[in-house]
């Protein structure tokens, strides 16, 4: 689209300031909060990036072919953890990734998993 | 982050990085502190993968409970949060958080304690009162915890017991020190908080 006047007809200033693109038109609009990711809910992919995709899906497609947290995904793609979160519910809707819910920890955690943690660091 | 001015995002694991196995399931372990206690360092030194950072933005609704007097008209505060991993076993990942102890970061990571095994407290002798308030939020939210006192070469150093007087800390949690920069020590304290889990499991089932 173009204009003659550059400045929106309301007066208020153009995109010129931070992110290049505002963080609502990355998620698509969507505002239903993804409650159900934790930081650590693991993320496989379950089908192909493809052309006509979002640059930001693509790239959770490629880099989660082998698994990787909610955090490492924000963190490699330098998005907050609330706009990830966005774009991975769509993913998970249209099932192209699957999301691995973290370990259940109850108020006192189970004795198995904290032996498991034990040993894991005493290899370390 | 270099996103040159490709169309396509190529961001990701390095190569070099250990690749998670299929079928693996995460959980989390919190290291709270005031800034420049080591958080970073401390995550650095165990994790299998150099520290990455995770980013939130707060808006209008968190502003309040923040005076950020540096930063009038703002209405967004960006927190980060550094993080590194352990792969315990083929089926279980652990993450482990640095988290910084003032209440605004809390706020807006609402569920950072939920589902973690416990946490953490770092602490410089050089600024202990920092933690009083962490030790009581943690407490309040019935996160179990350990004290880690941070060796800084040039800070003063205290015996434990005294620490744990003045940190009024009850007897049953464990206090030790560590060097952040330090593997071992790291391992060691994290250790120190899984062998308590484990003596607050027992008591639980008694």
């Amino acid at each position: 689209m173009t204009s003659d006047n550059p400045h929106p007809p309301d007066g208020s200033r153009p995109w010129d300031e931070g992110t290049p693109v505002p963080l609502y038109v990355i998620t698509g609009g969507e505002d239903s909060s993804a409650k159900t990711f934790d930081l650590v809910t693991l993320i496989a992919t379950r089908s192909q990036p493809e052309p006509s995709m979002q640059p930001e899906q693509a790239a959770i497609l490629s880099m989660c072919e082998y698994p990787l947290s909610v955090a490492e995904v924000s963190a490699y793609l330098s998005l907050p953890f609330s706009v990830v979160t966005v774009l991975l519910s769509q993913l998970v809707d249209d099932e192209r990734v699957e999301a691995i819910a973290p370990v259940p920890v109850a108020a006192f955690p189970d004795r198995g998993l904290l032996e498991a943690v034990i040993h894991g660091l005493r290899r370390l | 982050m270099d996103f040159g001015d490709s169309d396509t995002l190529r961001a990701g694991p390095r190569d070099t990085d250990l690749l998670l196995p299929h079928g693996a399931r995460g959980v989390k372990v919190v290291i709270v502190g005031g800034f420049g206690v080591g958080k970073t360092t401390m995550v650095g030194a165990v994790s299998e993968i150099p520290p990455l950072t995770t980013e939130e933005r707060m808006t209008q609704a968190g502003v309040g409970i923040d005076h950020n007097p540096g930063a009038s008209g703002k209405s967004t505060t960006t927190v980060a949060m550094d993080f590194g991993r352990i792969s315990i076993n083929q089926e279980l990942i652990l993450y482990l958080f640095g988290t910084p102890g003032q209440e605004r970061f809390w706020f807006l990571w609402n569920g950072i304690f939920e589902g973690a095994l416990g946490a953490v407290v770092l602490v410089d002798t050089r600024r202990i009162e920092v933690c009083f308030e962490v030790i009581t939020r943690l407490e309040d939210r019935r996160v179990p915890f350990v004290v880690a006192v941070n060796t800084f070469p040039e800070a003063p150093q205290y015996p434990l017991d005294e620490l744990r007087t003045a940190l009024a800390l009850s007897d049953s949690v464990p206090l030790v020190t560590c060097d952040a920069r330090d593997r071992a020590s790291c391992r060691d304290a994290l250790l120190s908080l899984m062998v308590y889990l484990c003596t607050l499991a027992v008591q639980e089932t008694v």
